[in-house]
């Protein structure tokens, strides 16, 4: 191996492996101290686990960020989904690359001022600050997210499918439920885990347009962090890390195992 | 299958002046931008008629099925079915259905729920719906697949499925894109009489577009040819490979030889040609040419002989070298260079066994037609 290799790709390797996990390696071990201090190691324990589940403001912060983040992928999945339909669809309407352009500003647009711009327009409306403005920030900018990655399935989808589906008698709408959103099910299944992942762990944009009682668990765990980092932080995010790792195998398993499956279904149906 | 052949051969509707064309298209134009993917194009189809659209790629036939379909509107122009106007009736209101070229089969259904979505759309009873599909599966011999799903069935399995789905419905119509184009040649030639057999059996009207010369010959009534958006000729397979209405039609189908020339003479339909190389040409079939003007006569390979000798009283002959020989077995592929260096092909049935004495790369050889061989071409 070491001879294919060689020496410099090996010590890359592991640089930067080194470079990318130490941080959550040391976070996830230090959960585990004993110690009140956070770098100095007192044996292994589970007491911050525990002390966490007892952590009110801790516990009600994450319930909020699940029900945020749930909502808002949720909608925005549906919202970012008709967008894609309708760049993709109607190539030609007037309009069309200024639309482009709105659904995908969001993307590159510093996020300090997505939240800030959101923050006057719910102050301009007399809007009451809380969940519901999170929540509605929130799909404003992961909506964008669902759309690119919807479209980018959409325009590998073979349009001849809705076209049979309507020569056989179905109406648009009804041959886009029946066969596109079937087809394209997955990517709108990736998308809603996109938004999901990035309301989980949007700090700046909730910071800004939430208000008392609708504290999100990024946004708990920065104000606790400026007042020291205590083992229960990270007791918490390496729940977060545990969580969002099994989502990933998950998911990779899944899809490799249907391609399998396909792949093998193809072979016996060549042979036939 | 003899009475099957028999009433086909019968079946001439477009002879009848009194027989009313099922699918009419009038001056149907469909421009996209500046580019007029179908010019100003008429044409009639018959009920129970099997008609192919045959063209080169980008010659407008997709594009003409899919207006009748509904998935394009014409820019300009009528498509009347069954004397009803197509114009403003939705893809999905049309007794039309349609085989597409991908098959576009619905990857999450089964084979069975594929052919049953049409008929679910209509609502139809769930009994009559499993009648259907049952019936359906047999009609192409895929019974024992209705459980699996498209991607676990081979290229021409999904071929049937695809046109049992779009038979489920009993169309008045049948429109086929390419329906054999991703078949291998031995699948593909098995399909086509399948085909034939079974528009036969339900007495329905195909309209089949199709790249493939030998396809369109073998399964339709009649044939237009396309070319530009426009139908260069309409007629059975037998009249456009025999009486090409013009050189575009006479080149596209199969191979020809053809002599641009000088009308010598021209009467009673006999034309008298003098070629480029003062080689005169007498024909029986003189076709539309006039006196003194320009025109091509036009010959097929296997119509012309190869022989070492100028024949006896043989009215159309040259001279010139053998160049190329290809031995296809059945048949022998001549390309003799004439004297002035024009390549001629001349195809020649291999009915004897005969090897000795086979001309040879580098001889003299005389080519000859006989005069009611070759036509004259104006255009």
């Amino acid at each position: 191996m070491a001879g294919t290799w060689g020496r410099f790709n090996i010590v890359a390797l592991i640089l930067g492996f080194a470079f990318l996990y130490l941080p959550i390696i040391l976070l996830v071990i230090y959960s585990f101290n004993e110690s009140r201090l956070v770098t100095v190691w007192a044996g292994f324990s589970t007491r911050w686990y525990v002390s966490l589940f007892s952590n009110r403001g801790l516990m009600d912060a994450a319930w909020v960020t699940a029900r945020v983040a749930f909502i808002s992928a949720t909608v925005a999945t549906v919202l970012g989904t008709m967008a894609a339909v309708a760049l993709t669809r109607y190539t030609r309407f007037r309009g069309r690359l200024l639309f482009s352009g709105m659904v995908f500003a969001p993307l590159v647009m510093p996020e300090v001022i997505t939240g800030l711009s959101l923050l006057l327009l719910f102050v301009a409306i007399g809007f009451e600050r809380g969940f519901m403005t999170v929540t509605l920030a929130h799909i404003t900018f992961s909506m964008c997210f669902v759309a690119v990655v919807v479209q980018s399935r959409l325009l590998s989808f073979d349009r001849s499918l809705e076209e049979a589906a309507m020569d056989l008698g179905a109406t648009p709408v009804k041959a886009f439920f029946q066969v596109t959103l079937p087809v394209i099910f997955p990517a709108v299944i990736s998308g809603w885990m996109l938004a999901f992942t990035l309301s989980l762990d949007d700090l700046v944009i909730a910071s800004f347009t939430s208000g008392p009682g609708a504290t999100t668990l990024p946004m708990r765990i920065y104000s606790q962090v400026r007042l020291g980092v205590t083992p229960e932080i990270n007791a918490i995010s390496t729940i977060l890390v545990g969580i969002v790792t099994i989502g990933v195998i998950v998911a990779s398993l899944v899809n490799k195992r249907r391609r399998v499956r396909q792949w093998r279904d193809e072979q016996t149906a060549a042979q036939i | 299958m003899e009475s099957l052949g028999s009433t086909r051969r019968s079946f001439a509707p477009w002879l009848d002046p009194n027989a009313e064309p099922y699918i009419r298209f009038e001056n149907v134009t469909k421009s996209f931008g500046d580019f007029a993917a179908v010019d100003d194009l008429s044409l009639t189809i018959y009920e129970r008629e099997f008609f192919a659209l045959l063209g080169a790629s980008g010659c407008g036939k997709t594009t003409l099925l899919r207006m009748l379909a509904g998935f394009e509107k014409p820019t300009s122009g009528r498509i009347l079915l069954d004397g009803q106007d197509l114009l403003g009736v939705p893809a999905y209101r049309r007794p039309v259905n349609m085989m597409f070229q991908s098959y576009a089969l619905f990857p999450h259904m089964t084979v069975e729920a594929n052919i049953a979505f049409g008929l679910k759309q209509d609502r139809m009873p769930k009994a009559e719906i499993a009648d259907r599909v049952a019936q359906m599966l047999k009609l192409v011999r895929l019974e024992q697949f209705a459980k699996r799903k498209p991607h676990q069935l081979s290229g021409g399995q999904r071929q049937r499925v695809a046109l049992a789905r779009s038979l489920a419905k009993r169309p008045k119509v049948l429109l086929l894109d390419e329906p054999l184009g991703a078949l291998d040649k031995k699948l593909r030639e098995a399909t086509q009489f399948e085909l034939m057999d079974l528009q036969q059996e339900l007495g329905l009207t195909f309209v089949v577009v199709t790249h493939d010369q030998e396809e369109a010959m073998t399964m339709a009534d009649r044939i237009a040819i396309m070319d530009r958006g426009k139908v260069m000729q309409v007629a059975t397979p037998a009249q456009i490979y025999e009486a090409p209405a013009s050189r575009f039609v006479a080149d596209f189908v199969g191979a020809i030889n053809m002599f641009e020339g000088e009308v010598l003479e021209a009467a009673a339909g006999r034309a008298r040609i003098r070629d480029r190389s003062g080689v005169e040409f007498s024909l029986d079939n003189g076709g539309d040419a006039s006196a003194g003007t320009t025109a091509w006569l036009a010959v097929r390979p296997e119509k012309v002989q190869v022989t070492r000798e100028r024949p006896d009283g043989a009215v159309n002959a040259m001279e010139g070298e053998v160049w190329d020989i290809a031995y296809l077995g059945d048949m022998t592929v001549y390309n003799i260079r004439l004297n002035d260096g024009r390549l001629v092909k001349a195809s020649v049935l291999n009915s004897l066994r005969r090897i000795e004495d086979a001309l040879t790369w580098h001889d003299r050889a005389w080519i000859s037609f006989a005069p009611d061989a070759g036509i004259v071409l104006i255009r």
